[in-house]
């Protein structure tokens, strides 16, 4: 069973080291998130994962009426802010759990699981043939 | 229970399906859980065994082993579904008629050296207190899959309506499939984390009960009836466990004052006002010796709340409280988990103890407490203390404070009543 673990900071957070993301870290925190996803390899669970760039460099799109908007910033606006992922495969959402509590973020942050629809990766649907142009 | 003959008379064989309703459902309905991994796939299949039961057992005779042939009834009846691809939902099923009243009474006294159904039940109330649902899911998914009560029963008890009690059970049950929660058991270490998961919801369905947080009748007896059977159920189940055993003689010790705190009316009666004579002494004595097994190193909240209830259900009079001792044990309460409603407690039995003056002295931090100002017990016991202190003009503001902030009209009518009786022992 798949899950993702999203990974939100507080924006506040973002200047307490022990709470950044992996990437463009220079002041050692990068090796908690280094072990940890060691461990998640080591452990064979670890299935994929990313750090993104700090929210203010996201831009939302949406299609209106055949109108393309853009709005500079996160699609939403919550107190916290997403800055990474991963994607694991455990028996079931206790090993999850156990997973999440250990992210290096997991003290100032927080980690939302959400168990991933089977069948639902990109390749297994254009495998699957339901993709127009899967033939 | 063994009769094979075709001519087994109808009160057998119903005999033998309540009992198997009262006893083995929820291990019936667990193991089907587990292996579907699926809850509400599981219980529209236990539903349908138990119908399939009442023609085949009135016709065929009950089974040998009525839990084994419900199971195998009920994992078929799934199979079958799957495979035609036509499962019913949702179903809210009495499978026979068997009076609900009589089926809680008897669980009351079930047989606790039967242990046929152990860990498949324990598995099943962990699986319903998963602390990744609310808990007011948990005690939904509790009272519907572990105590077998219906969404319309549910409903009535949380005064919703039923598609809106349904549509809770279904989006709970939704979860635990999607999400994957295991209906299995954890390890020891985890077994006791969630333990305490277990015990507050049991506790909320108690409390629900003992003293109904909105405005329908003060007291739901079957809300407590079926706190006190899942206790039971989960005391057979840890029996080691202390804080378990705490809060089945917390439980007990509460329920043996039911009859006392109403009157004739549904009113209800204060506790130092109750016919102590109407009290349960057989449940006091249950409580007692329960905690007498229990270690005295390091109590947990439960087991200080029934030592607690404990002095109270076992003194004749309210002045033969052993009131110093109950402040030292609401001491070592206020340690374990420091509240202000603790607090408010430890100073009722400081006053007790050593005087109004000092209960009140007790009472001054949590009356400074911003965030204490809408807490009813507090002035109420403030007015108590007061009113013993001979301040009764302040004694009934303060019992008219606290009759303001009541949620219940027939508990809002007795602070009253306690506010005009302090009036007129004014000079």
């Amino acid at each position: 069973m798949k899950y993702m673990l999203l990974l939100a900071n507080a924006p506040d957070a973002r200047d307490d080291s022990a709470s950044r993301p992996p990437h463009g870290v220079d002041d050692g925190v990068i090796e908690d998130w280094a072990e940890y996803t060691l461990a998640l390899r080591d452990a064979g669970v670890l299935v994929g994962g990313h750090a993104l760039h700090g929210h203010e460099t996201a831009t939302a799109v949406s299609v209106r009426s055949g109108k393309r908007l853009l709005v500079d910033g996160p699609f939403a606006d919550t107190k916290e802010h997403l800055i990474g992922y991963y994607i694991i495969d455990v028996p079931d959402l206790d090993a999850a759990l156990d997973w999440a509590a250990r992210v290096p973020n997991v003290r100032t942050g927080t980690i939302e699981v959400r168990p991933v629809q089977p069948g639902s990766d990109a390749a297994t649907v254009l495998a699957s043939g339901a993709a127009p142009d899967a033939t | 229970m063994r009769d094979q003959s075709p001519t087994t008379s109808p009160p057998q064989f119903e005999d033998a399906l309540g009992r198997a309703w009262r006893e083995q459902r929820a291990a019936v309905l667990a193991t089907l859980a587990r292996r579907l991994g699926d809850l509400g796939l599981a219980e529209d299949a236990v539903q349908e065994a138990f119908a399939a039961a009442a023609t085949s057992w009135s016709q065929n005779g009950v089974p040998e082993r009525p839990g084994a042939w419900l199971t195998t009834t009920a994992w078929r009846k799934a199979l079958d579904g799957l495979r035609k691809d036509r499962f019913p939902v949702e179903r809210d099923a009495q499978p026979f008629p068997s009076s609900e009243t009589s089926a809680v009474d008897s669980r009351l006294h079930a047989d606790p050296a039967d242990t046929s159904v152990d860990d498949d039940v324990l598995s099943l109330v962990l699986t319903c207190c998963h602390p990744a649902l609310s808990s007011e899911a948990q005690v939904a998914l509790t009272l519907r899959h572990v105590a077998g009560l219906s969404d319309r029963q549910i409903a009535a008890r949380f005064l919703v309506s039923e598609p809106t009690m349904s549509k809770r059970l279904v989006r709970a049950r939704a979860k635990i499939r999607a999400a994957r929660i295991a209906f299995d058991l954890p390890d020891r270490t985890r077994l006791h984390e969630r333990l305490s998961e277990v015990h507050a919801v049991v506790y909320l369905v108690f409390t629900e009960g003992y003293l109904a947080s909105d405005d329908g009748p003060a007291v739901r007896l079957e809300l407590c009836e079926e706190a006190l059977w899942l206790c039971r159920q989960l005391h057979r189940l840890v029996a080691d466990d202390a804080e378990t055993t705490g809060l089945l003689a917390l439980v007990l010790l509460h329920s043996a004052r039911s009859t006392a705190r109403q009157d004739g009316a549904g009113r209800l009666v204060p506790y130092d006002e109750q016919d102590r004579t109407l009290w349960d002494l057989s449940l006091v004595d249950e409580a007692k010796a329960l905690l007498a097994r229990t270690g005295h190193e390091r109590p947990g909240t439960y087991q200080l709340q029934a030592a607690i209830a404990l002095m109270h259900a076992v003194a004749p009079s309210m002045n033969a409280v052993p009131w110093s001792r109950v402040a030292r044990l609401y001491k070592a309460l206020l340690r374990a988990t420091p509240s202000p409603v603790v607090a408010v407690n430890q100073a009722v039995a400081v006053g007790r103890a050593d005087g109004p003056g000092a209960g009140l002295q007790a009472l001054r931090p949590v009356l400074s407490d911003d965030t204490m100002a809408n807490y009813l017990p507090l002035h109420a016991a403030h007015a108590d203390l007061l009113c013993r202190a001979g301040r009764v003009e302040e004694a009934a503001a303060a019992w008219r404070a606290a009759a303001a902030l009541a949620v219940n009209p027939q508990h809002a009518a007795e602070l009253l009543r306690r506010a005009r009786a302090a009036t007129s022992l004014a000079p």
